[in-house]
């Protein structure tokens, strides 16, 4: 079907463009920007006048709990949630019960994902089977069945060796290895970030050595190993310091945080709210700060949703027994947006996080801009219009999230998959 | 964000810690157990404030004491008391602790009073029971994880203040394991809300938690240092799980350096009193010749106890 979106404001990070002008869809790609190409005839107009046109969002972590948590959420329920929030690619991260450590598995959820025709999915491999950190997965099968990187989510590996070994291999191919920075053992127990918040309310600590002392190791292993090394989900100032110090010493590694991170702190756990029981934990107001400046500067890649949907079961439960996670894929523009806001960051730079940027860590090439020929994924929202983040509102099977109840910026009112409008609010 | 144990008017709904707790309805608190002292002493112990309510003494983990004077208290308020110990393991999960308050509910239940093994269980219970609009139930937190103790600290202020009258004047210390004490984190709330000048902590490293000054206390390591000139002595009970392995070598070695004899207690002042919310380990945390001894006020604690928890337990069901 052929698509002309009409008068909107273009903003394509990936080309530096800014600009009112038609796109021109067709064939599930984007045939020509500005003027039709010869003999277009669009089979259906969209008026795009006083909204923003960008390139379908990148989310370098989204949780669609299958295979294994069918009961926080299905496939179904979480693409539902992509398409209303905008976002065309996810990376799925690999701890899913099984964990997604088997070809077969991998293969399965990309034909459950084809079919549903959604969101695309790029499967993040476990780096070990079952993520267990003891024998390495078969990775070269995995990238075969459609992974694009291999990690340990959010379970790190307690033998260094096998990490050291797990890199290497890894670096045999040049995959991308992602790695949550969590020290084995430090901080066990622990649901909340080491600090007065926490002493306080009588939680158990997490220091924010366990992500430094992670980072250290890492870092090292990655420089003896040559791996391809990307850091998610940074937590606090002294770990993204260290990346920077890495850079600085000539290393190349790319690093994300998740929108939670940027917006709030341990003071927003309140009285004990689950919503805020999140892995990393919430650090301190200058964590927070560190971490939204450098993602405005750019020494933070990307901004992900780190979208985990927990059933209500799971979270109404005493703040350390609650599972932790936040739903986060319809948040993840509103957040963007309301992070750009307060750091003064333009729009333009503030999409590049969730769509160019992430595209680079992912390695997507045909999406994530909006040049001729690249793959119709398109988001056309309004800036300006608030939402109120609601129970009701969300259609992720999760309604977890700490920021229930305020209103936000950035209304999604087309998503397009391919070509194909997706969602229409 | 409203702070869930008090009404729309600021008045006491629920007790569930005393961490910003206004002065005046802690004063409030004290003003009202004065009284109930003396009911103990005569003939007949009953009073008739709670007649018809019933108090569910709600127990995730396990205790004998903090329950029978719950139990005491209310049955000397003439309420009907149902006693349930509840033994959860993370391991073997049944019922959801909201689906045992629903149930509980549903028996008629008029305040529950929790102890449970996770900090801000009974937090959470007094905010499920107002978004399903039975906030006419009351909880009274008998002890949550690590985070507080509210009618432990209550007591012992009624203490200090019985033995000590002004608060404003003193310098108090807590000894010991502060880090895993629900009760030492209440404590320095309620002291440091009604006015004490000094509240010392003093203790290893390993027993101290992170930024523990942020509440408004002076840290110290050395007992003799923390001691000097002292008006009170507040010990903690150090669990026998932690004696050993890596938060203290041994219990000898933790008695030798932080353990209270009359030899370090020499250094607070001479009329200074001895405080314990025990259970006591003699010869750990505290010396017999101490426990037992003149300064030692101990036992009165308990008394106290039951009197500040009818008072908590009356104010709060006559609304």
């Amino acid at each position: 079907m052929n698509i002309l979106i009409c008068n909107g404001r273009v903003i394509d990070p990936a080309n530096r463009s800014d600009t009112v002008q038609d796109i021109h869809v067709g064939g599930g790609k984007i045939l020509a920007l500005g003027r039709a190409p010869d003999g277009f005839k669009a089979e259906r107009t969209i008026d795009a006048s006083g909204l923003v046109v960008a390139p379908g969002f990148i989310d370098l972590a989204a949780r669609l709990r299958e295979p294994g948590f069918e009961y926080r959420a299905t496939l179904e329920s979480e693409m539902e949630a992509a398409m209303a929030g905008g976002v065309t690619s996810l990376a799925i991260p690999p701890d899913t019960d099984p964990a997604l450590d088997e070809p077969g598995l991998v293969e399965m959820l990309t034909y459950r994902a084809k079919k549903l025709n959604r969101a695309h999915i790029y499967p993040v491999g476990a780096l070990t089977i079952g993520l267990k950190g003891e024998r390495l997965s078969e990775m070269a099968e995995l990238v075969e069945a459609g992974c694009v990187a291999f990690s340990q989510a959010n379970v790190p590996i307690i033998d260094n060796t096998v990490l050291m070994r797990a890199l290497q291999y890894a670096a045999t191919f040049d995959y991308r290895v992602w790695l949550q920075p969590i020290a084995p053992f430090l901080g066990r127990g622990g649901n909340a970030h080491d600090g007065e918040v926490a002493t306080r309310m009588g939680l158990a600590g997490i220091p924010v050595a366990t992500e430094t002392i992670a980072l250290y190791t890492y870092l090292e292993l990655a420089k003896i190993t040559g791996a391809r090394l990307h850091i998610t989900r940074l937590s606090s100032a002294a770990g993204l310091a260290l990346i920077k110090q890495a850079r600085a010493d000539g290393m190349d590694v790319s690093c994300d945080v998740s929108i939670n991170h940027v917006h709030l702190s341990d003071m927003d756990i309140g009285y004990f709210n689950p919503n805020c029981h999140l892995i990393p934990p919430l650090r301190s107001q200058r964590d927070r700060e560190a971490l939204s400046k450098g993602l405005a500067e750019g020494s933070i890649n990307a901004l992900c949703s780190d979208h985990t949907p927990v059933d209500d079961d799971g979270k109404q439960a005493p703040f350390s027994e609650a599972e932790p996670g936040a739903t986060g894929l319809e948040l993840l523009l509103p957040l963007t947006l309301k992070w750009a806001e307060r750091e003064g960051v333009s729009l333009m730079d503030a999409l590049a996080r969730i769509t160019s940027d992430a595209a680079r860590i992912v390695g997507i090439t045909k999406a994530g801009h909006l040049s001729p020929g690249a793959r119709a994924d398109i988001c056309v929202f309004d800036p300006a219009e608030h939402v109120t983040i609601t129970r009701e509102n969300l259609k992720s099977q999760g309604k977890n999230t700490p920021f229930l109840g305020l209103d936000l910026p950035g209304k999604v009112r087309y998503t397009l998959v391919e070509g194909q409008v997706m969602f229409d609010g | 964000m409203r702070n869930p144990q008090l009404n729309t008017h600021g008045e006491l709904q629920h007790l569930l810690t005393l961490d910003g707790l206004p002065r005046d309805i802690l004063t409030a608190i004290l003003d009202t157990a004065a009284p109930f002292t003396e009911v103990a002493e005569r003939e007949v112990k009953k009073l008739p404030l709670m007649r018809g309510k019933s108090v569910f003494n709600l127990f995730f983990e396990n205790s004998t004491r903090t329950r029978t004077t719950f139990e005491i208290a209310a049955k000397r308020l003439s309420a009907d008391v149902v006693n349930l110990n509840i033994n959860t393991s993370s391991a073997a999960k049944g019922e959801s602790l909201l689906d045992t308050v629903d149930n509980l509910c549903a028996m008629q239940a008029d305040m529950f009073v929790v102890r449970h093994a996770a900090s801000g269980a009974p937090m959470l219970i007094a905010q499920h029971l107002q978004q399903t609009g039975r906030d006419h139930i009351r909880v009274i937190n008998a002890g949550d994880g690590r985070h507080a103790h509210p009618t432990q600290g209550l007591l012992d202020m009624y203490t200090i203040r019985h033995f000590k009258r002004d608060f404003t004047n003193l310098t108090v210390a807590i000894v010991g394991d502060v880090l895993h004490s629900r009760v030492a984190r209440s404590q320095i709330a309620a002291l440091t809300t009604l006015g004490v000048p000094e509240v010392r902590v003093i203790g290893p490293k390993t027993l101290l938690p992170t930024e523990v000054e942020k509440l408004g206390v002076r840290v110290f390591h050395d007992m003799s240092e923390g001691l000097k000139g002292v008006d009170v002595v507040m010990m903690l009970r150090l669990q026998n799980e932690r004696m050993t392995g890596a938060l203290l070598p041994t219990p000898q070695e933790y008695y030798k350096i932080w353990g209270l004899t009359a030899d370090k207690l020499a250094l607070a002042k001479p009329d200074a009193i001895v405080m314990h919310p025990g259970p006591m380990n003699r010869g750990v945390e505290i010396d017999s010749a101490v426990a037992d001894g003149a300064q030692a006020v101990i036992l009165p604690q308990v008394t106290f106890g039951i009197a500040v928890r009818m008072a908590v337990m009356s104010m709060l069901g006559s609304h």
